[in-house]
Protein backbone atom coordinates (compact mmCIF):
# COMPACT_ATOMS: atom_id res chain seq x y z
CA UNK A 1 0.00 0.00 0.00
CA UNK A 2 1.18 3.52 -0.75
CA UNK A 3 2.16 5.85 2.06
CA UNK A 4 0.15 8.69 0.53
CA UNK A 5 -2.88 8.24 -1.68
CA UNK A 6 -4.51 11.46 -2.81
CA UNK A 7 -7.64 11.54 -4.94
CA UNK A 8 -8.40 15.23 -5.21
CA UNK A 9 -11.64 15.69 -7.14
CA UNK A 10 -11.35 19.44 -6.79
CA UNK A 11 -9.55 21.93 -4.58
CA UNK A 12 -9.28 25.69 -4.39
CA UNK A 13 -9.68 28.87 -2.40
CA UNK A 14 -13.08 30.26 -1.53
CA UNK A 15 -15.17 30.10 -4.66
CA UNK A 16 -12.21 29.66 -7.02
CA UNK A 17 -11.45 26.05 -7.92
CA UNK A 18 -7.81 25.52 -8.89
CA UNK A 19 -7.30 21.74 -9.06
CA UNK A 20 -9.40 19.20 -10.97
CA UNK A 21 -9.01 15.43 -10.65
CA UNK A 22 -5.49 15.35 -9.31
CA UNK A 23 -4.53 11.82 -8.24
CA UNK A 24 -1.17 11.24 -6.59
CA UNK A 25 0.56 8.34 -4.92
CA UNK A 26 3.77 8.30 -2.93
CA UNK A 27 5.10 4.94 -1.76
CA UNK A 28 6.83 4.61 1.61
CA UNK A 29 10.28 6.17 1.27
CA UNK A 30 9.36 7.04 -2.32
CA UNK A 31 9.92 10.31 -4.14
CA UNK A 32 7.50 12.12 -6.38
CA UNK A 33 8.23 15.32 -8.27
CA UNK A 34 5.46 17.69 -9.35
CA UNK A 35 6.50 19.88 -12.26
CA UNK A 36 4.64 22.80 -13.79
CA UNK A 37 4.83 26.39 -14.93
CA UNK A 38 4.01 29.52 -12.91
CA UNK A 39 0.46 29.39 -11.67
CA UNK A 40 -0.13 25.78 -12.77
CA UNK A 41 -1.33 24.82 -9.30
CA UNK A 42 1.76 23.18 -7.79
CA UNK A 43 1.60 25.07 -4.51
CA UNK A 44 -2.12 24.40 -4.32
CA UNK A 45 -1.42 20.66 -4.47
CA UNK A 46 0.83 20.85 -1.43
CA UNK A 47 -1.48 23.23 0.43
CA UNK A 48 -4.33 20.84 -0.21
CA UNK A 49 -2.37 17.93 1.23
CA UNK A 50 -1.68 20.04 4.34
CA UNK A 51 -5.30 21.02 4.82
CA UNK A 52 -4.93 24.67 3.80
CA UNK A 53 -7.47 24.69 0.95
CA UNK A 54 -11.08 23.83 0.37
CA UNK A 55 -11.04 20.28 -0.99
CA UNK A 56 -13.34 17.56 -2.25
CA UNK A 57 -12.00 14.05 -2.44
CA UNK A 58 -9.89 11.80 -0.32
CA UNK A 59 -6.34 12.07 0.99
CA UNK A 60 -5.02 9.15 2.98
CA UNK A 61 -1.73 8.79 4.81
CA UNK A 62 -1.11 5.18 5.74
CA UNK A 63 -4.79 4.57 5.22
CA UNK A 64 -5.85 7.40 7.55
CA UNK A 65 -8.19 9.97 6.00
CA UNK A 66 -6.80 13.52 6.25
CA UNK A 67 -9.54 15.50 4.51
CA UNK A 68 -11.36 17.53 7.15
CA UNK A 69 -8.46 17.64 9.61
CA UNK A 70 -6.92 20.96 10.67
CA UNK A 71 -3.43 21.66 9.30
CA UNK A 72 -1.86 21.20 12.73
CA UNK A 73 -3.42 17.76 13.04
CA UNK A 74 -2.20 16.77 9.59
CA UNK A 75 1.29 17.90 10.63
CA UNK A 76 1.03 15.77 13.75
CA UNK A 77 -0.12 12.83 11.61
CA UNK A 78 3.29 12.81 9.92
CA UNK A 79 3.35 15.29 7.05
CA UNK A 80 5.97 18.03 7.21
CA UNK A 81 5.63 20.94 4.80
CA UNK A 82 8.37 23.34 3.71
CA UNK A 83 6.27 26.11 2.19
CA UNK A 84 7.16 28.24 -0.80
CA UNK A 85 9.26 31.11 0.55
CA UNK A 86 10.53 28.82 3.35
CA UNK A 87 8.20 29.96 6.12
CA UNK A 88 11.05 30.95 8.42
CA UNK A 89 10.16 32.33 11.85
CA UNK A 90 12.30 35.41 11.22
CA UNK A 91 12.25 36.89 14.71
CA UNK A 92 12.92 33.58 16.44
CA UNK A 93 16.48 32.32 16.75
CA UNK A 94 17.83 29.53 14.57
CA UNK A 95 17.64 27.14 17.50
CA UNK A 96 14.07 28.17 18.30
CA UNK A 97 13.10 27.61 14.67
CA UNK A 98 14.33 24.04 14.98
CA UNK A 99 12.54 23.54 18.30
CA UNK A 100 9.26 24.75 16.79
CA UNK A 101 9.75 22.08 14.13
CA UNK A 102 9.85 19.55 16.94
CA UNK A 103 6.73 20.93 18.62
CA UNK A 104 4.88 17.63 18.27
CA UNK A 105 7.63 15.62 19.99
CA UNK A 106 8.59 15.30 23.66
CA UNK A 107 10.72 18.29 24.64
CA UNK A 108 13.83 16.33 25.56
CA UNK A 109 13.84 14.50 22.22
CA UNK A 110 13.27 17.79 20.39
CA UNK A 111 16.18 19.49 22.14
CA UNK A 112 18.57 16.61 21.44
CA UNK A 113 17.42 16.53 17.82
CA UNK A 114 17.95 20.30 17.41
CA UNK A 115 21.48 19.94 18.74
CA UNK A 116 22.14 17.15 16.26
CA UNK A 117 21.02 19.32 13.35
CA UNK A 118 23.22 22.19 14.46
CA UNK A 119 26.23 19.89 14.73
CA UNK A 120 25.51 18.48 11.32
CA UNK A 121 25.16 21.90 9.72
CA UNK A 122 27.74 24.12 11.45
CA UNK A 123 26.48 27.13 9.52
CA UNK A 124 23.25 26.78 11.51
CA UNK A 125 25.05 25.91 14.73
CA UNK A 126 27.21 29.02 14.60
CA UNK A 127 24.09 31.15 14.38
CA UNK A 128 22.07 29.19 16.92
CA UNK A 129 21.23 32.18 19.09
CA UNK A 130 20.74 34.72 16.28
CA UNK A 131 17.43 35.65 14.65
CA UNK A 132 16.80 33.38 11.68
CA UNK A 133 16.01 36.38 9.48
CA UNK A 134 19.74 37.05 9.31
CA UNK A 135 20.50 33.82 7.43
CA UNK A 136 21.21 33.77 3.69
CA UNK A 137 18.64 32.26 1.32
CA UNK A 138 20.45 28.93 1.10
CA UNK A 139 20.87 28.75 4.87
CA UNK A 140 17.20 29.55 5.40
CA UNK A 141 16.22 26.77 3.02
CA UNK A 142 18.48 24.38 4.89
CA UNK A 143 16.94 25.55 8.16
CA UNK A 144 13.45 25.06 6.75
CA UNK A 145 14.27 21.49 5.74
CA UNK A 146 15.90 20.71 9.07
CA UNK A 147 12.90 22.26 10.83
CA UNK A 148 10.55 20.05 8.85
CA UNK A 149 12.59 16.91 9.58
CA UNK A 150 12.61 17.79 13.31
CA UNK A 151 9.14 16.29 13.53
CA UNK A 152 10.42 12.93 12.17
CA UNK A 153 7.73 12.98 9.46
CA UNK A 154 6.66 10.11 7.23
CA UNK A 155 6.34 12.44 4.26
CA UNK A 156 8.18 15.66 3.47
CA UNK A 157 6.49 18.22 1.21
CA UNK A 158 8.84 20.69 -0.44
CA UNK A 159 7.61 23.72 -2.37
CA UNK A 160 10.24 25.00 -4.81
CA UNK A 161 13.26 24.71 -2.53
CA UNK A 162 15.49 25.97 -5.37
CA UNK A 163 13.61 29.27 -5.62
CA UNK A 164 16.00 32.23 -5.43
CA UNK A 165 19.11 30.10 -4.97
CA UNK A 166 22.22 30.15 -7.17
CA UNK A 167 22.68 26.96 -9.28
CA UNK A 168 25.63 25.82 -7.20
CA UNK A 169 23.71 26.23 -3.94
CA UNK A 170 20.74 24.41 -5.45
CA UNK A 171 22.92 21.47 -6.43
CA UNK A 172 24.36 21.28 -2.91
CA UNK A 173 20.93 21.54 -1.37
CA UNK A 174 19.51 18.73 -3.47
CA UNK A 175 22.48 16.51 -2.69
CA UNK A 176 21.90 17.14 1.03
CA UNK A 177 18.18 16.51 0.64
CA UNK A 178 18.89 13.22 -1.10
CA UNK A 179 21.14 12.02 1.72
CA UNK A 180 18.83 13.20 4.50
CA UNK A 181 15.72 11.51 3.14
CA UNK A 182 17.61 8.30 2.47
CA UNK A 183 19.05 8.25 6.00
CA UNK A 184 15.78 8.94 7.73
CA UNK A 185 13.60 6.90 5.38
CA UNK A 186 11.40 9.92 4.74
CA UNK A 187 9.25 9.96 1.62
CA UNK A 188 9.36 13.14 -0.44
CA UNK A 189 6.89 15.09 -2.55
CA UNK A 190 8.81 17.77 -4.34
CA UNK A 191 7.31 20.69 -6.26
CA UNK A 192 9.70 22.39 -8.64
CA UNK A 193 10.06 24.60 -11.67
CA UNK A 194 13.68 23.52 -11.84
CA UNK A 195 12.86 20.23 -13.60
CA UNK A 196 16.52 19.33 -14.06
CA UNK A 197 17.18 19.27 -10.33
CA UNK A 198 13.84 17.68 -9.45
CA UNK A 199 14.03 14.83 -11.96
CA UNK A 200 17.55 14.10 -10.79
CA UNK A 201 16.37 13.29 -7.30
CA UNK A 202 12.84 11.93 -7.85
CA UNK A 203 11.70 8.43 -8.80
CA UNK A 204 8.31 9.31 -10.22
CA UNK A 205 7.08 12.59 -11.64
CA UNK A 206 3.88 14.30 -12.76
CA UNK A 207 3.43 17.39 -14.87
CA UNK A 208 0.60 19.71 -13.94
CA UNK A 209 -0.98 22.34 -16.21
CA UNK A 210 -3.91 24.57 -15.30
CA UNK A 211 -4.67 22.47 -12.27
CA UNK A 212 -4.71 19.12 -14.05
CA UNK A 213 -2.18 16.37 -14.45
CA UNK A 214 -1.16 16.13 -18.10
CA UNK A 215 1.71 13.69 -17.89
CA UNK A 216 3.00 11.13 -15.43
CA UNK A 217 5.68 8.47 -15.32
CA UNK A 218 9.07 7.47 -13.96
CA UNK A 219 11.39 10.47 -13.59
CA UNK A 220 13.95 8.98 -15.95
CA UNK A 221 11.34 8.66 -18.72
CA UNK A 222 10.10 12.22 -18.26
CA UNK A 223 13.64 13.45 -18.56
CA UNK A 224 13.71 12.00 -22.09
CA UNK A 225 10.21 13.13 -23.00
CA UNK A 226 10.28 15.68 -25.82
CA UNK A 227 7.44 17.78 -24.37
CA UNK A 228 9.07 17.99 -20.97
CA UNK A 229 12.45 18.73 -22.48
CA UNK A 230 11.07 21.60 -24.47
CA UNK A 231 8.82 23.06 -21.81
CA UNK A 232 10.77 22.54 -18.59
CA UNK A 233 14.36 21.65 -19.37
CA UNK A 234 14.99 24.40 -21.88
CA UNK A 235 16.52 22.10 -24.49
CA UNK B 1 7.96 67.98 44.45
CA UNK B 2 9.30 66.66 41.17
CA UNK B 3 10.27 63.36 42.79
CA UNK B 4 6.80 63.11 44.30
CA UNK B 5 5.28 63.65 40.84
CA UNK B 6 7.54 60.99 39.38
CA UNK B 7 6.59 58.46 42.07
CA UNK B 8 2.88 59.11 41.57
CA UNK B 9 3.35 58.87 37.82
CA UNK B 10 5.07 55.51 38.08
CA UNK B 11 2.26 54.12 40.22
CA UNK B 12 -0.52 55.08 37.82
CA UNK B 13 1.80 54.21 34.96
CA UNK B 14 2.08 50.63 36.24
CA UNK B 15 -1.69 50.26 35.85
CA UNK B 16 -1.48 51.60 32.29
CA UNK B 17 1.34 49.12 31.72
CA UNK B 18 -0.79 46.21 32.85
CA UNK B 19 -3.77 47.21 30.69
CA UNK B 20 -1.48 47.99 27.75
CA UNK B 21 0.04 44.53 28.17
CA UNK B 22 -3.43 43.04 27.89
CA UNK B 23 -4.07 45.08 24.73
CA UNK B 24 -0.76 43.91 23.25
CA UNK B 25 -1.46 40.25 24.04
CA UNK B 26 -4.77 40.46 22.20
CA UNK B 27 -3.22 42.36 19.31
CA UNK B 28 -0.53 39.72 18.93
CA UNK B 29 -3.12 36.96 18.99
CA UNK B 30 -5.78 38.42 16.70
CA UNK B 31 -4.25 41.51 15.06
CA UNK B 32 -7.05 43.63 16.44
CA UNK B 33 -7.49 46.28 19.11
CA UNK B 34 -9.77 45.17 21.88
CA UNK B 35 -11.78 48.22 22.90
CA UNK B 36 -13.55 46.06 25.46
CA UNK B 37 -10.27 45.54 27.36
CA UNK B 38 -11.08 48.34 29.80
CA UNK B 39 -14.53 46.91 30.48
CA UNK B 40 -13.07 43.44 31.05
CA UNK B 41 -10.81 45.07 33.65
CA UNK B 42 -13.82 46.89 35.12
CA UNK B 43 -15.76 43.66 35.30
CA UNK B 44 -12.77 42.13 37.07
CA UNK B 45 -12.86 44.94 39.62
CA UNK B 46 -16.60 44.45 40.20
CA UNK B 47 -16.17 40.70 40.61
CA UNK B 48 -13.44 41.34 43.17
CA UNK B 49 -15.66 43.85 44.97
CA UNK B 50 -18.58 41.42 44.98
CA UNK B 51 -16.45 38.63 46.40
CA UNK B 52 -15.19 40.97 49.12
CA UNK B 53 -18.79 41.89 49.98
CA UNK B 54 -19.54 38.18 50.21
CA UNK B 55 -16.81 37.88 52.80
CA UNK B 56 -13.67 36.92 50.90
CA UNK B 57 -10.47 38.79 51.74
CA UNK B 58 -9.41 40.91 48.78
CA UNK B 59 -6.19 38.96 48.16
CA UNK B 60 -8.29 35.82 47.73
CA UNK B 61 -10.89 37.57 45.62
CA UNK B 62 -8.29 38.77 43.12
CA UNK B 63 -7.18 35.37 41.74
CA UNK B 64 -10.80 34.22 41.47
CA UNK B 65 -11.66 37.36 39.53
CA UNK B 66 -8.61 36.92 37.29
CA UNK B 67 -9.53 33.32 36.52
CA UNK B 68 -13.14 34.22 35.76
CA UNK B 69 -12.12 37.05 33.44
CA UNK B 70 -9.61 34.77 31.69
CA UNK B 71 -12.47 32.43 30.88
CA UNK B 72 -14.81 35.24 29.78
CA UNK B 73 -12.14 36.82 27.58
CA UNK B 74 -11.27 33.49 25.97
CA UNK B 75 -14.95 32.74 25.42
CA UNK B 76 -15.54 36.05 23.67
CA UNK B 77 -12.59 35.33 21.38
CA UNK B 78 -14.07 31.98 20.48
CA UNK B 79 -17.62 33.17 20.02
CA UNK B 80 -17.24 36.67 18.56
CA UNK B 81 -13.75 37.19 17.19
CA UNK B 82 -12.75 33.84 15.68
CA UNK B 83 -15.63 33.49 13.22
CA UNK B 84 -14.82 36.93 11.79
CA UNK B 85 -11.03 36.64 11.98
CA UNK B 86 -11.18 33.63 9.69
CA UNK B 87 -12.37 35.95 6.94
CA UNK B 88 -9.55 38.43 7.57
CA UNK B 89 -11.69 41.45 8.30
CA UNK B 90 -9.78 43.72 10.64
CA UNK B 91 -12.25 46.58 10.74
CA UNK B 92 -15.36 44.56 11.62
CA UNK B 93 -13.31 42.95 14.39
CA UNK B 94 -12.62 46.32 15.98
CA UNK B 95 -16.28 47.25 15.71
CA UNK B 96 -17.23 43.99 17.40
CA UNK B 97 -14.93 44.82 20.32
CA UNK B 98 -16.52 48.28 20.51
CA UNK B 99 -19.92 46.65 20.69
CA UNK B 100 -18.65 44.31 23.37
CA UNK B 101 -17.35 47.30 25.34
CA UNK B 102 -20.78 48.93 25.34
CA UNK B 103 -22.54 45.67 26.14
CA UNK B 104 -20.32 44.80 29.11
CA UNK B 105 -20.67 48.32 30.46
CA UNK B 106 -24.45 48.11 30.23
CA UNK B 107 -24.51 44.75 31.99
CA UNK B 108 -22.29 46.13 34.76
CA UNK B 109 -24.57 49.14 35.23
CA UNK B 110 -27.58 46.86 35.34
CA UNK B 111 -26.05 44.36 37.75
CA UNK B 112 -24.30 46.73 40.16
CA UNK B 113 -26.02 50.11 39.54
CA UNK B 114 -24.22 53.36 38.83
CA UNK B 115 -23.40 54.17 42.45
CA UNK B 116 -19.73 54.23 43.33
CA UNK B 117 -18.44 51.41 45.47
CA UNK B 118 -15.40 51.15 47.65
CA UNK B 119 -12.89 48.40 46.99
CA UNK B 120 -10.46 47.76 49.85
CA UNK B 121 -6.83 48.41 48.97
CA UNK B 122 -4.98 45.17 48.44
CA UNK B 123 -1.91 46.43 50.24
CA UNK B 124 -3.57 48.32 53.09
CA UNK B 125 -3.64 52.03 53.78
CA UNK B 126 -0.93 54.39 54.85
CA UNK B 127 2.20 55.65 53.20
CA UNK B 128 5.88 54.90 53.34
CA UNK B 129 8.60 57.54 53.32
CA UNK B 130 11.08 56.84 50.53
CA UNK B 131 13.85 59.43 50.82
CA UNK B 132 11.53 62.38 51.36
CA UNK B 133 8.85 61.13 49.00
CA UNK B 134 5.65 59.80 50.52
CA UNK B 135 4.40 56.80 48.61
CA UNK B 136 1.26 54.94 49.59
CA UNK B 137 1.54 51.27 50.38
CA UNK B 138 -1.01 50.56 47.69
CA UNK B 139 1.12 52.34 45.07
CA UNK B 140 4.21 50.37 46.02
CA UNK B 141 2.15 47.19 45.94
CA UNK B 142 0.76 48.06 42.50
CA UNK B 143 4.19 48.66 41.02
CA UNK B 144 5.65 45.49 42.54
CA UNK B 145 2.67 43.35 41.50
CA UNK B 146 2.77 44.55 37.91
CA UNK B 147 6.51 43.99 37.90
CA UNK B 148 6.12 40.43 39.16
CA UNK B 149 3.39 39.65 36.63
CA UNK B 150 5.55 41.06 33.85
CA UNK B 151 8.57 39.01 34.88
CA UNK B 152 6.52 35.82 35.23
CA UNK B 153 4.96 36.30 31.79
CA UNK B 154 8.34 37.20 30.34
CA UNK B 155 9.89 33.99 31.68
CA UNK B 156 6.94 31.93 30.43
CA UNK B 157 7.15 33.40 26.94
CA UNK B 158 10.93 33.36 26.59
CA UNK B 159 12.01 30.21 28.36
CA UNK B 160 9.25 27.64 28.14
CA UNK B 161 8.06 25.39 25.35
CA UNK B 162 4.59 26.77 25.76
CA UNK B 163 5.95 30.30 25.28
CA UNK B 164 7.86 29.25 22.18
CA UNK B 165 4.64 27.93 20.65
CA UNK B 166 2.89 31.22 21.45
CA UNK B 167 5.71 33.24 19.87
CA UNK B 168 5.92 30.98 16.82
CA UNK B 169 2.19 31.35 16.24
CA UNK B 170 2.58 35.14 16.29
CA UNK B 171 5.75 35.19 14.17
CA UNK B 172 4.43 33.09 11.27
CA UNK B 173 0.97 31.62 11.94
CA UNK B 174 0.85 29.37 8.90
CA UNK B 175 4.33 27.94 9.48
CA UNK B 176 3.40 27.32 13.10
CA UNK B 177 0.26 25.48 12.06
CA UNK B 178 2.30 23.41 9.58
CA UNK B 179 4.62 22.52 12.45
CA UNK B 180 1.76 21.01 14.42
CA UNK B 181 0.87 24.03 16.56
CA UNK B 182 -2.81 24.85 16.90
CA UNK B 183 -2.88 28.60 16.30
CA UNK B 184 -6.51 28.63 17.36
CA UNK B 185 -5.47 27.46 20.80
CA UNK B 186 -2.62 29.95 21.11
CA UNK B 187 -5.00 32.72 20.08
CA UNK B 188 -7.51 31.80 22.76
CA UNK B 189 -4.69 31.55 25.27
CA UNK B 190 -3.57 35.09 24.41
CA UNK B 191 -7.07 36.40 25.11
CA UNK B 192 -7.30 34.42 28.35
CA UNK B 193 -4.07 35.88 29.72
CA UNK B 194 -5.17 39.35 28.62
CA UNK B 195 -8.44 38.90 30.51
CA UNK B 196 -6.63 37.90 33.69
CA UNK B 197 -4.10 40.74 33.47
CA UNK B 198 -6.96 43.18 32.86
CA UNK B 199 -8.82 41.96 35.95
CA UNK B 200 -5.65 42.48 37.94
CA UNK B 201 -5.30 46.06 36.68
CA UNK B 202 -8.95 46.83 37.43
CA UNK B 203 -8.83 45.43 40.95
CA UNK B 204 -5.58 47.25 41.72
CA UNK B 205 -6.75 50.66 40.50
CA UNK B 206 -10.31 50.48 41.89
CA UNK B 207 -9.42 51.64 45.43
CA UNK B 208 -7.83 54.81 44.04
CA UNK B 209 -10.47 55.79 41.50
CA UNK B 210 -13.57 54.48 43.28
CA UNK B 211 -15.46 51.77 41.50
CA UNK B 212 -18.18 52.95 39.12
CA UNK B 213 -19.14 51.97 35.57
CA UNK B 214 -17.21 54.87 34.00
CA UNK B 215 -14.01 54.12 35.88
CA UNK B 216 -11.99 52.42 33.17
CA UNK B 217 -12.80 54.57 30.14
CA UNK B 218 -10.06 57.16 30.76
CA UNK B 219 -7.63 54.44 31.88
CA UNK B 220 -8.22 52.62 28.59
CA UNK B 221 -7.26 55.71 26.58
CA UNK B 222 -3.99 55.99 28.50
CA UNK B 223 -3.37 52.28 28.01
CA UNK B 224 -3.88 52.67 24.26
CA UNK B 225 -1.41 55.55 24.32
CA UNK B 226 1.03 53.33 26.26
CA UNK B 227 0.63 50.41 23.83
CA UNK B 228 1.05 52.72 20.83
CA UNK B 229 4.14 54.27 22.37
CA UNK B 230 5.73 50.93 23.26
CA UNK B 231 4.76 49.18 20.04
CA UNK B 232 1.47 47.31 19.62
CA UNK B 233 3.11 43.91 19.33
CA UNK B 234 5.72 44.33 22.06
CA UNK B 235 4.92 43.24 25.64
CA UNK B 236 8.08 44.90 26.95
CA UNK B 237 7.15 48.01 25.01
CA UNK B 238 3.76 48.03 26.75
CA UNK B 239 5.41 48.07 30.15
CA UNK B 240 7.79 50.87 29.27
CA UNK B 241 5.06 52.78 27.47
CA UNK B 242 2.74 52.54 30.47
CA UNK B 243 5.30 53.95 32.89
CA UNK B 244 6.24 56.72 30.46
CA UNK B 245 2.62 57.73 29.90
CA UNK B 246 1.93 57.70 33.66
CA UNK B 247 4.86 59.96 34.38
CA UNK B 248 4.15 62.38 31.51
CA UNK B 249 0.50 62.56 32.49
CA UNK B 250 1.38 63.45 36.08
CA UNK B 251 4.00 66.01 35.16
CA UNK B 252 1.70 67.65 32.61
CA UNK B 253 -1.07 67.74 35.19
CA UNK B 254 1.09 69.62 37.69
CA UNK B 255 3.36 71.82 35.63
CA UNK B 256 1.41 72.90 32.56
CA UNK B 257 -1.08 75.77 32.88
CA UNK B 258 -4.56 74.27 33.27
CA UNK B 259 -2.72 70.95 33.18
CA UNK B 260 -5.09 69.11 35.45
CA UNK B 261 -8.06 70.12 33.27
CA UNK B 262 -6.42 68.82 30.12
CA UNK B 263 -4.65 65.77 31.52
CA UNK B 264 -6.70 63.53 29.23
CA UNK B 265 -5.40 65.33 26.18
CA UNK B 266 -1.94 64.01 27.00
CA UNK B 267 -2.98 60.56 25.81
CA UNK B 268 -4.23 61.91 22.50
CA UNK B 269 -1.08 63.96 21.97
CA UNK B 270 1.13 60.93 22.67
CA UNK B 271 -0.86 58.71 20.27
CA UNK B 272 -0.73 61.27 17.46
CA UNK B 273 2.94 62.12 17.93
CA UNK B 274 3.99 58.44 17.99
CA UNK B 275 1.95 57.62 14.91
CA UNK B 276 3.57 60.54 13.08
CA UNK B 277 7.16 60.11 14.22
CA UNK B 278 7.60 56.39 14.81
CA UNK B 279 4.43 54.51 13.88
CA UNK B 280 5.71 51.12 15.04
CA UNK B 281 6.39 52.49 18.54
CA UNK B 282 9.57 52.14 20.56
CA UNK B 283 9.94 48.37 20.35
CA UNK B 284 7.36 47.31 17.77
CA UNK B 285 8.09 45.60 14.51
CA UNK B 286 7.80 47.81 11.47
CA UNK B 287 5.62 45.48 9.37
CA UNK B 288 2.83 45.66 11.93
CA UNK B 289 2.00 49.14 10.81
CA UNK B 290 1.62 48.24 7.18
CA UNK B 291 -1.14 45.73 7.88
N1 LIG C 1 -5.02 32.30 -1.93
C1 LIG C 1 -5.51 32.21 -3.19
N2 LIG C 1 -6.76 32.61 -3.48
C2 LIG C 1 -7.26 32.51 -4.73
N3 LIG C 1 -6.58 32.01 -5.77
C3 LIG C 1 -5.33 31.58 -5.55
C4 LIG C 1 -4.73 31.65 -4.27
N4 LIG C 1 -3.47 31.15 -4.34
C5 LIG C 1 -3.30 30.79 -5.64
N5 LIG C 1 -4.42 31.03 -6.36
C6 LIG C 1 -4.58 30.75 -7.79
O1 LIG C 1 -4.43 29.37 -8.00
C7 LIG C 1 -3.70 29.13 -9.18
C8 LIG C 1 -2.53 28.22 -8.89
O2 LIG C 1 -1.66 28.84 -7.99
P1 LIG C 1 -0.44 28.09 -7.32
O3 LIG C 1 0.14 29.01 -6.34
O4 LIG C 1 -0.88 26.75 -6.85
O5 LIG C 1 0.53 27.92 -8.57
P2 LIG C 1 2.03 27.43 -8.61
O6 LIG C 1 2.08 26.38 -9.63
O7 LIG C 1 2.51 27.10 -7.26
O8 LIG C 1 2.77 28.71 -9.16
P3 LIG C 1 4.24 29.28 -8.82
O9 LIG C 1 5.19 28.50 -9.64
O10 LIG C 1 4.17 30.70 -9.25
O11 LIG C 1 4.47 29.14 -7.36
C9 LIG C 1 -3.29 30.47 -9.73
O12 LIG C 1 -4.13 30.79 -10.81
C10 LIG C 1 -3.49 31.42 -8.59
O13 LIG C 1 -3.94 32.67 -9.08
MG1 LIG D 1 3.95 27.82 -6.05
Amino acid sequence: MSLLTAEIASAGYGRATVLHDVDLEVPAEGRLAVLGANGAGKTTVLRTLSGLTRVEGSIRLDGRELVGLSPYRIAAAGIAHVPQGRGTFGDLTVRENLLVGGATRPSRAARAEADRWMERFPRLGERAARPASGLSGGEQQLLAIARALMSAPRLLLLDEPSLGLAPKITAELFATLDVLCRETGTAMLLVEQNAQAALGIAEQAVVIESGQITLRGPAAELRDDDEVRRAYLGV
Amino acid sequence: MLLQQLADGIATGAIYSALALAIVLVFRASRTLNFAQGEFALLGAYVSWQLVVWGLPVWAALPVSMALLAVLSAASERALIRPLARRHQALPLIIVTLGLMIAINAVIGWAWTYQTKEVPALFGGGAVDLGGVAVSRQDIGIVLTVLVVAVVLGVLFEFTRWGLRMRAAVSAPESAELSGISTGRTMTMGWAIAGAVGALAGTLIAPELFLHPGMMAPVLIYAFAAATLGGLDSPVGALIGGLAVGVVENLAGSYLPHGSDFKQVVALVIIVVVLLVRPQGILGRREVVRV
